[in-house]
């Protein structure tokens, strides 16, 4: 049975900003459900007193020293960008924040 | 019906480290735009960003001086969201394990002393600033700013009016300061404020719908952002409304908060662990080291104060209100002037001419060691106390040496007994009246005469030599 409604995918959709046609909502309502009863398989198993793995890596602690390097230099920066004055990268006005 | 206020807030720091959080990129707030940036805080495919270990240290730092636990394992996560403000359409955050959690802060307020539950205080990357001037059409974005280490800490919702806030952002300011991580310069955004709020009836538990009120510039507007907040909520309730649970701006010139609606309805982050962050595991060795590096904290530099150098509590909480003022008497007392005297001018006057010029004690022409040298040519004599005040105006204009000043305007202090004398017989000689009134036992008379001897002298008298000879010569007549 599909865990996962219509409504799921468009919701995700709209939250990547992806516009979906019907063909592509019905493909993903099939995909996604078998995603997740995949993950009711591994439920099977029995994980008592099994840490949880809480990152992919086994290492940790790995920093940088807090020592400034060298930056870009602007022209360089705003090189592959859309758009932009040659001081900042341009974006079509940002309305909500006036 | 009689409601209290809930109040939780949320404070967001930019922590002084030179580079920023994940790459070596400087943390200069005042570079032209766009030049502080590089592939991982521009947000380029395929970077790999690695944790500055300042961040790491210096939060824990804010955390032990918060009393928090320090989480042994930690991670970043991605926080995902839209906004023109972060290339990678991702902030790396803190969710489920913050480094730091379950802490408290005191504040103090009409005598009493309360504890302001910390919640947690996690890392994550400041985004990139977003200018509206530029033209109708566009919106600026600079990412000088993107990536700077920050810092969120989030309280209880323990406190119960806008004055509590007010307290509590004020002890954090000054915590933060001492531990020398933040400037909190919240005119440059480096300390932000966001407070939630809501009302409920007196008495009962449940806790009623909040408002978030953001983008507040002071400390200040944040108390008066909450009163308002109290006092719309109250109205909505009992004209039968229900408080719509949004994020509000705060007008400070009209005095109002006001809606902010928000493109993205719903705030659905599907935050995921960073993959390309490994764990951050503070054992207890690190804690402790990072412990015993701690700088004295205000409580303790208060306590101190009254202590070591005999200040009332009062004087103590105001010299540690600030670091830099608890440094600089300090170092006044430490260049000879006894505390005391120290710590009246520094209160007294030398914060009046602050006040009144606007000006930040760091930027002061008048240094420590030339206050201690003026305190000290009172002490000797040198000059009164009184021409002192007219000293230190100078000296505050033009950062000159308080004994050139007093040499080059013959401000020293007359305590020539014999010239003192001549000048005591005359203005008695000048002044019937009030000797008449004096002998008859009228003591205000003798106010009256001290202040024509120091008139006669220009203020130069030596206060405590003019007051003995004047009774002198008054008994003598």
């Amino acid at each position: 049975m599909a865990k996962i409604t219509k409504e799921d995918v468009e919701y995700v959709a709209g939250l990547a900003q992806l516009s979906l046609d019907e063909a592509a909502r019905e493909r993903l309502v099939g995909e996604m459900s078998n995603i997740l009863s995949y993950m009711d398989k591994l439920n099977e198993l029995d994980t008592s007193g099994i840490e949880p793995m809480m990152h992919v890596l086994d290492i940790s602690n790995v920093y940088r020293d807090d020592v400034v390097g060298p930056s870009l230099d602007r022209e360089t920066a705003l090189m592959n960008a859309p758009k932009s004055d040659g001081e900042y990268f341009l974006v079509p006005r940002i309305l909500d924040q006036e | 019906m009689e409601y209290e206020v809930v109040v939780g807030m949320e404070v967001h720091v930019e922590i002084d480290t030179k580079s920023k959080v994940f790459c070596a990129c400087s943390t200069n707030f005042h570079a032209p735009p766009n030049t502080n940036v590089c592939p991982i805080c521009l947000g380029m495919p395929g970077v790999l960003p690695v944790l500055n270990r300042g961040m790491v240290e210096a939060t824990v730092a804010v955390g032990l001086a918060l009393n928090c636990t320090i989480s042994r394992w930690s991670k970043m996560d991605r926080k995902n969201y839209f906004y023109p403000d972060l290339a990678k359409n991702y902030q790396i955050s803190q969710y489920d394990l913050p480094l730091c959690h379950d802490g408290w802060m005191e504040i103090n307020l009409d005598g009493t002393t309360k504890r302001i539950g910390i919640t947690r205080a996690h890392m994550e990357e400041d985004t990139a600033r977003n200018v509206h001037t530029i033209g109708v059409a566009e919106s600026g974005v600079d990412f000088n700013r993107c990536g700077v280490p920050l810092l969120e800490i989030v309280t209880e919702p323990d406190i119960r009016s806008a004055q509590e806030a007010f307290e509590y952002l004020t002890r954090l300011k000054q915590l933060l300061q001492y531990l020398n991580v933040s400037d909190c310069n919240m005119e440059e955004g480096s300390l932000r404020a966001e407070a939630n709020i809501s009302i409920r009836p007196v008495g009962t538990e449940k806790f009623g719908v909040k408002t978030e009120v953001k983008n507040v510039a002071s400390f200040s507007g944040v108390q008066k952002a909450i009163d308002y907040e109290i006092v719309r909520q109250r109205q909505v309730l009992e004209e039968g409304g229900t408080v719509v649970q949004e994020t509000r701006g705060w007008d400070a010139a009209k005095g109002v908060t006001f809606s902010q609606r928000s493109k993205e309805s719903a705030h659905d982050y599907r935050y995921f662990p960073e993959p390309d962050l490994v764990p951050v595991i503070v054992d207890e060795a690190w804690e402790k080291r990072i412990r015993e590096s701690l700088p004295e904290l205000p409580r303790a530099r208060k306590q101190r104060f009254q202590d070591s150098y005999s200040l009332k509590p009062y004087d103590a909480g105001v010299l540690t209100a600030s670091k830099a003022m608890a440094d600089y008497f300090e170092a006044v007392v430490t260049a000879g002037a006894q505390p005391k005297p120290a710590a009246n001018w520094i209160m007294v006057e030398l914060q009046a001419l602050l006040t009144e010029h606007k000006q930040e004690l760091e930027d002061c022409k008048v240094t420590s060691a030339s206050l201690a040298a003026m305190i000290g040519l009172i002490d000797d004599g040198t000059i009164s106390g009184k021409i002192a005040k007219d000293v230190l105006i100078e000296m505050f204009d033009s950062g000159r040496d308080p004994k050139a000043i007093v040499t080059e305007k013959g401000l020293v202090q007359i305590s020539d007994t014999a010239e003192l004398e001549q000048i005591a017989r005359d203005v008695l000689a000048a002044n019937a009246g009030p000797v008449a009134d004096f002998k008859a036992g009228k003591e205000k008379a003798f106010g009256f005469l001290v202040g024509q001897m120091m008139k006669a002298t220009k203020g130069k008298g030596n206060p405590k030599i003019v007051n003995d000879i004047l009774r002198n010569a008054l008994s003598r007549v």
